[in-house]
């Protein structure tokens, strides 16, 4: 095998978050109650854009959630030896830009390096100059002259990729929608993209255009340029900000699904119980809450690197150590953000209890459990599925508070919290080194946007009180 | 109507702020009262909050900043000449050593070492040295002090030393020095030189036990007096000499006399602070230190800014006459003869983030700054003669620069306990070779510290007897001395050493699997992602694969302590201009795991050991220098450390800023220092001139915003009106 | 009321007792005290007698739960859980790890975070809130959604951005206030200025989509339209029904927060060498001194419970229909 699989243990919870979603999906898509109003946050074009905007980095995520390690050549052995570096399927599709690593700084799209070096010249005498880059327009002869003309062929040459793929991608969904529709393809492809269309086609499109467009031309640029240019030691700063993709999902996935077991049980007991459970569980939430977090995550987190540093033999590599420390960043703001949705829940239980509905199976002798598992929890899950919605973003924002003040990921793991923290220093460099921060500030901001709008439709679509005034 | 009238109050806001603008030409961002521009102050800033002032405890840079201003001990070195050369302070002459026989008889200069028991050291001091003013030495006409019997409710209004209305001083006696060494062995104090001093002056350690058995004796809520018990080693001979015994012969005690650690302290001032109701109140060593030296802590607000003003009392000091050749020309010499120190005060605020503390000194607000790597590329540059010099941004500012090579070492160690890595065999040796050509710390100096440092070459830095320039000073097992300058082996030849290692191609020849390293680490800041990928990479160069372990500060240190590391990074600097400093590092006997030494590599060579034991009591002079050879020849071949690089120092200062010459001994160099406030303020105004046109165009826009709202808003109404 | 603040207090005490045992587990149980002696005592010339001594002088030095050596009640009151843990509760905070004075420096750092809290809240609330009524009156029109849209934007900004963004321009680039740096007295101003802007641009984006939201609910209710079909003007009715109805759940959301502005911000006062007691909290941190973190821990909480005993009491001040019991 050219590979050996890892699969680390946020890759497994990713992997069986995804598969969960899935499995909504499916469920849902049969019963009409629960399908609904998530047909509406579709056929809202705000929605449409930003769940497409969304799967987009989520399918990133998975794609850098697939590691392996990659076999050794120079083994001499006859047994098939792996190197100890985990790589991601995301690495091999990035693979020029991960590996075209440079010496120090250098400007997006720069032919040299930012600064001057001395360089000896041919008769034995020093001079200074900007050094030409190893990778970055190493195949121009002469790049300031040809640099823009190679550049704008280059952007042509991605659009024109991106234009074949898009086409190729929607003349399938036309060819299968005609087959719908019972339709000639002409037609229906006039009525897939009419205004009337129930669900806002033209900006999935347009979306999926734009998307497709930006990956194409990034991928192609990409590998004869750096985009956001390099940088202390070279590193291209393009495949950084997408490698901490991975993180801020992670971040704003795994916390949920760590917290919602705890927050949804508990929750729903305090609700319907009540009683000393409910003293009980209002205790340990109000105490929980009364903690400054961030406090309580840099003291877990000190936690965590004395665990490792105790269990050595278990953390080989310098991924598997970040990557518990990730988990165990993702499982402490799950225990410092269950407490708001747990309120919510047992206030919601609380209502709930009172309905006849629940009071006519209480009279019938259903079991309490049956009755908490078949009627209640159902019945407060778009309180769930707002609340997740609507954290996400601040999780994602949180990471970054926290890289800052080195609680949060390993300095070690590609996220945008860290790659702010070493901008921040380069910021007083002159010429000012602005792409790092750039960078982190554009994907970060594109993310957390299409989050926030996405949360907004499904609130107003889930929220019966919002749904029922429109 | 009503339209209009809020047009008019938007006109009218617009119009007053020029008329702000012109309320004083003074700088809008000067972070100090206005007051202050002309006064003869100096500006600096500290980046670490320090710890403690207590010269006892104190023995990191960011204290020694102030409290080397402060407390004066009997020596110091001479602020221009080099090599260091130690001159006395407060004492009236280098003290006088003298050797002795078991029985205490004098012994002649020159007998054998091995022969000598103690050795004496007789301090003189000059009389009419007067302490800083403070409330501890206040007395009353009677005699008495008025601050030595305080009570609860005279506590009740006190916040800050400056809260007592008195204050007093009096002449610097030897006791003073005496008492001080005494608090060094004081247990409870946990001085960090109480270990090292134990080991050589006569009855310290003993004494420690003493003063341990007093305590439990003693009424708690008393003061305990450490005048009361007597150390052998220690002998106050008349008010102005006293005695230090110290065991066998230890040249290098001399320096230590030259730091804080052997400052005076007056009883008076341990008594007033032991009082009850101080420590709440954070009145104490800590915080207020008492010191004879040319300025003394009149603010005190670690959070905020520590304020030094010129002492009163000062006994008087001139700026030295003579210095290195060059100084002269340097104008390090303008101000010869005359009385120190030069500035009136000194303030320093705390600037925790180097980026706005860059600034500041940019504009002009700070005197003196020193070049982080991200600040450098903006301040220096190569000049064509290959040497650093001021980029034309800085020569416009006229921004001057002072460097000098750090008498400091920053090694990678391996640990010569492991079995792979470490122990005498000679494919362990290649191995660390191999390794110590192919991690290319020439790369990592131009990458990490912009080219601030010299690739290290053995133990000795610059600066400390024993250091070489040039081929005879090159570790020939990393270097080939090529063009007259030192060239790093060849990756090839550390290939070479690794397959004559037994670990061709990385790969383990015994037993067919590849080579993994370990490397351990503090995780830790934005950096050191960067680093640790430059160490893999390093690596890697010779097919070796490393695994990164990286922990927190505290857990790193248990590791190293426990021998449970392999490859891990340190660095040392110089206690004094020595090269004992730097071979006990890798003295046997001093092995961590044996003794809880510094020997963090627990390297152990029988013919280093007896080298050294040889080459410590030496005076400098060419039999030294023959065995410093050897010994650097020794540990060079045996690797146990990578020798990584010497950090050299950069600062920049501006042109009001006169006397500065980079003295890695010596702290207490604020006394020489001089300012022109007149030029500072003047091209203070020019740099800092306010520019508003971004913030009227804001305004405009938001504006241009308002209005259609506004007009929306009308329309609207009268859409309702009709 | 009195004997509901009371019962209200009461109940406080089982919840900072759960604190002080989470805290405790956080810093004694999984950081030992020999960690904290060597990182305080530095590393040049330490000896583990020396960490001995330096643990016996702070009380490091005590069994953790039970004192098997002492007798009677001592047992359990020669103990760190009793020593460090307890003292809280008087708020005796005892030394740093640094050895100065925790109740001392928190006294003396509360100012300068007071200073910038208060008028980034006064002046936050000022202008959030009459951006959300300028949004209300123009609701459902363009207006409305484009504003919404960019509050939604300046909300998915890292305040991190809006820090160095802040500081780099005004301070660095346009040289109108000093780039940090803190004085005492109203000297403080020129450098309040900066981080105050910061905050309160930085909030602008949640905070005026929040009040906004609550503005529409007001504006949706029946009595409003009633108000409106009087024939009372818009503005009228904006500032006299909807504003003031609209302040209850305002007033309520500011009460609960009040007493953390003691607490500081983190960020903002360690980008501006703020000497408050945010940064103070941070350098704990940085420097792992944990005696400080603890007590900012329990500080915190204690802040948290008063704001929750406050919010409730304000309920009934502003809603004479709420009864306490």
């Amino acid at each position: 095998m050219p590979f050996q699989p890892v699969i680390l243990i946020t890759d497994a919870l990713f992997f069986i978050l995804t598969a969960l979603l899935v499995v909504f999906i499916l469920f849902a898509r049969k019963r009409e109650h629960i399908s609904r109003p998530w047909k509406k946050v579709f056929k809202r074009s705000t929605g449409a854009v930003s769940l497409v905007v969304l799967s987009t980095y989520y399918s990133i995520a998975v794609l850098d959630s697939m590691h392996f390690n990659p076999r050794l050549e120079n083994a001499s052995t006859e047994q098939a030896t792996y190197s100890n570096e985990i790589l991601s399927v995301l690495d091999v599709f990035m693979t020029p830009m991960r590996t075209q690593v440079e010496k120090t700084f250098s400007a997006p799209l720069a032919t040299h390096l930012l600064s001057k070096v001395m360089v000896p010249q041919e008769d034995g005498s020093m001079q200074q100059v900007y050094p030409r880059l190893k990778y970055g327009g190493a195949h121009l002869e002469n790049p300031d002259q040809d640099k823009l003309v190679d550049i704008v062929l280059l952007v042509v040459r991605g659009i024109l990729y991106a234009a074949i793929v898009w086409l190729v991608m929607w003349a399938v969904i036309s060819f299968i929608y005609s087959r719908k529709v019972k339709l000639t393809i002409s037609k229906s492809i006039s009525k897939l993209f009419s205004s009337d269309q129930e669900y806002p086609v033209c900006a999935i499109a347009i979306t999926t255009g734009i998307i497709i467009t930006i990956v194409s031309v990034s991928m192609v640029v990409g590998s004869y340029y750096h985009l956001f240019g390099t940088d202390k030691v070279g590193q291209d700063v393009f495949y950084q900000a997408i490698k901490s993709i991975r993180t801020g999902i992670l971040i704003g996935t795994l916390t949920t699904i760590v917290m919602l077991p705890v927050a949804i049980t508990l929750g729903a007991m305090a609700g319907f119980f009540r009683g000393w459970v409910d003293d009980v569980i209002q205790y340990l939430y109000t105490t929980l809450n009364s903690i400054p977090g961030v406090l309580l995550i840099a003291a877990s987190i000190l936690l965590v690197q004395i665990y490792m540093s105790n269990n050595e033999e278990n953390f080989n590599s310098l991924v598997e150590r970040a990557d518990i420390r990730l988990l165990f960043l993702c499982l402490i703001l799950g225990i410092t953000s269950w407490t708001g949705l747990c309120r919510l829940l047992r206030a919601e239980t609380f209502k709930l209890r009172e309905m006849e509905y629940i009071q006519a199976a209480t009279a019938f002798g259903v079991t309490k459990f049956r009755i908490l598992v078949r009627h209640v929890m159902p019945n407060f899950m778009h309180i769930v599925l707002i609340t997740v919605a609507l954290d996400f973003s601040g999780l994602v924002l949180a990471e970054a508070v926290l890289s800052y003040i080195n609680i949060g990921v390993d300095p070690a793991t590609n996220s945008w919290g860290n790659m702010i923290n070493q901008a921040r220093l380069e910021m007083a460099r002159d010429p000012v080194v602005w792409w790092s921060l750039t960078a982190a500030f554009v994907f970060m901001f594109i993310l957390v946007l299409f989050a926030n709008l996405f949360a907004d439709v499904v609130r107003d679509a889930l929220d019966p009180r919002v749904a029922g005034s429109e | 109507m009503a339209a209009r009238r809020i047009y008019k109050t938007i006109l009218l806001v617009i119009l007053t702020i020029p008329i702000l603008q012109g309320c004083g030409d003074k700088q809008w961002n000067n972070p100090y009262r206005d007051a202050d521009t002309d006064k003869a102050i100096i500006y600096s800033a500290f980046q670490e909050r320090p710890k403690e002032l207590d010269p006892v405890k104190s023995y990191s840079a960011s204290e020694y900043t102030f409290i080397s201003q402060i407390y004066e001990p009997p020596l110091q070195y001479h602020y221009l000449k080099r090599p260091y050369q130690l001159i006395p302070l407060t004492a009236t002459h280098m003290p006088t050593k003298v050797y002795l026989d078991d029985q205490g008889n004098e012994l002649p200069a020159e007998t054998n070492p091995d022969d000598i028991v103690f050795t004496d050291y007789i301090v003189q001091i000059q009389q009419g040295i007067k302490y800083q003013p403070h409330p501890a030495l206040a007395q009353k006409d009677s005699g008495d002090y008025y601050y030595h019997e305080l009570t609860q409710t005279d506590l009740n209004d006190v916040y800050v030393l400056a809260d007592f209305a008195y204050q007093g001083s009096r002449e610097l006696t030897a006791n003073d020095y005496v008492y001080q060494i005494k608090r060094l062995a004081h247990p409870n104090l946990h001085s960090p030189l109480a270990g090292l001093l134990g080991n050589y002056i006569v009855d310290f350690k003993d004494y420690r036990e003493r003063v341990l058995k007093a305590i439990e004796e003693h009424d708690e809520s008393q003061w305990m007096d450490l005048r009361s018990i007597d150390m052998e080693g220690l002998e106050v001979l008349d008010d102005y000499s006293y005695r230090i015994r110290v065991k066998g012969v230890y040249p290098q005690f001399i320096y230590w006399l030259s730091m804080p650690f052997f400052s005076p302290i007056p009883w008076e001032a341990d008594k007033f602070y032991a009082q009850s109701g101080m420590e709440e109140r954070n009145i104490s060593f800590d915080w207020y230190p008492i010191g004879t030296g040319p300025f003394m802590l009149t603010e005190n607000n670690p959070n905020l800014r520590m304020v030094l003003d010129r002492n009163p009392n000062f006994h008087g000091e001139s700026y030295p006459t003579e210095g290195e050749p060059g100084d002269e020309q340097m104008g390090l010499l303008e101000d010869a003869g005359k009385p120190l120190p030069l500035a009136d005060k000194v303030v320093f605020s705390l600037e925790k983030e180097s980026i706005p503390y860059f600034n500041k000194f940019l504009q002009g607000y700070y005197d003196t700054s020193g070049i982080t790597s991200d600040s450098f590329d903006q301040s220096v540059e190569l000049n064509s003669q290959g040497e650093f010099g001021l980029t034309e941004e800085m020569r416009e500012k006229d921004i001057q620069l002072a460097s000098a090579v750090q008498p400091s070492l920053f090694y990678l160690g391996f640990n010569m306990r492991d079995p792979v890595l470490g122990g005498d065999s000679e494919s362990a040796r290649l191995l660390r070779r191999a390794i110590s050509i192919a991690v290319d710390y020439d790369e990592f100096i131009s990458i990490f510290k912009n080219g601030r440092g010299i690739p290290a070459q053995g133990p000795i830095p610059p600066g400390i007897y024993g250091y070489e320039k040039g081929e005879a000073g090159i570790n020939p097992y990393v270097y080939n001395w090529e063009n007259n300058r030192p060239v790093r082996k060849s990756i090839t030849e550390a290939k070479q050493l690794m397959v004559d290692a037994g670990y061709a191609d990385g790969i383990d020849q015994k037993s067919g699997r590849p080579l993994i390293l370990y490397f351990d680490t503090v995780s830790r800041g934005a950096d050191t992602k960067a680093l640790l990928n430059w160490m893999i990479k390093q690596f890697k160069k010779i097919d070796i694969e490393l695994v990164i372990r990286g922990t927190d500060v505290n857990r790193y240190y248990d590791k190293i302590r426990d021998g449970k590391v392999q490859i891990y990074t340190l660095g040392w600097n110089a206690d004094y201009p020595d090269p004992e400093n730097f071979f006990f590092l890798l003295y046997g006997p001093h092995s961590v795991l044996d003794s809880k030494g510094q020997n963090y590599s627990n390297y152990s060579n029988p013919e280093f050991d007896a080298l050294f034991d040889q080459m410590k009591n030496m005076e400098n002079g060419p039999e030294r220098m023959a065995l410093i050879r050897q010994m650097n020849e020794i540990v060079r071949a045996d690797a146990p450390w990578v020798w990584a690089f010497n950090p050299k120092g950069y600062s920049l200062y501006h042109s009001w800023y006169k006397n500065v010459k980079p003295n890695a001994m010596a702290n207490n160099n604020i006394k020489y220092r001089r300012v022109e406030p007149e030029v500072r303020a003047q091209l203070r105004e020019q740099w800092n001139k306010p520019i508003l046109w971004p913030l009227y165009l804001l305004m405009f826009i938001l504006i241009v915003t308002i209005i259609p709202a506004i007009r929306g808003y009308y329309q609207r109404e009268k859409a309702k009106a009709l | 009321m009195i004997s509901y603040i009371i019962r209200r207090l009461l109940y406080a005490i089982p919840i900072l007792i759960g604190v002080n045992i989470i805290t405790f587990i956080l810093f004694f149980v999984v950081n030992s005290p020999d960690h904290m002696a060597i990182s305080q005592l530095g590393e040049k010339h330490t000896t583990p007698e020396q960490i001995e001594e330096w643990k016996r002088e702070r009380g490091y030095h005590l069994p953790l739960l039970v004192n098997e050596t002492e007798t009677g009640i001592e047992k359990l009151t020669e103990t760190i859980f009793f020593q460090k843990s307890i003292k809280l509760f008087v708020f005796d905070f005892g030394n740093s790890d640094s050895g100065r004075n925790i109740g001392y420096d928190i006294s003396n750092r509360m100012w300068p975070s007071l200073a910038i809290a208060v008028p980034n809240l006064i002046l936050g609330l000022l202008v959030t809130i009459t951006l959300a009524l300028i949004i209300a009156f123009f609701r459902a029109t363009y207006i409305d959604y484009w504003a919404v849209v960019i509050c939604v934007a300046l909300m998915s900004i890292s305040a991190l951005f809006y820090i160095i963004g802040g500081q780099f321009v005004i301070g660095k680039l346009l040289q109108v206030v000093p780039i940090s740096g803190y004085d005492t007295g109203l000297e403080a101003i020129k450098f309040l200025i900066l981080p105050v802007i910061i905050g309160v641009v930085g909030g602008i984006g949640s905070g005026t989509r929040w009040y906004r939201t609550i503005f529409l609910e007001e504006i949706n209710k029946d009595y409003v339209r009633t108000a409106r079909s009087k024939g009372l003007s818009e503005q009228l009715v904006l500032f006299r029904h909807v504003l003031r109805n609209a302040l209850i759940p305002i007033l309520t959301g500011v009460v609960v927060v009040l007493p953390m502005l003691f607490m500081g911000s983190l960020l903002v006062e360690s980008f501006f060498g703020i000497p408050g007691l945010g940064s103070y909290t941070i350098d704990a941190i940085n420097s792992q001194d944990f005696a400080i973190v603890r007590s900012m821990v329990y500080l915190g909480s204690v802040l948290y419970i008063i704001g929750l005993i406050l919010t409730d009491i304000s309920y009934t001040l502003v809603d004479p229909r709420i009864r306490l019991n």
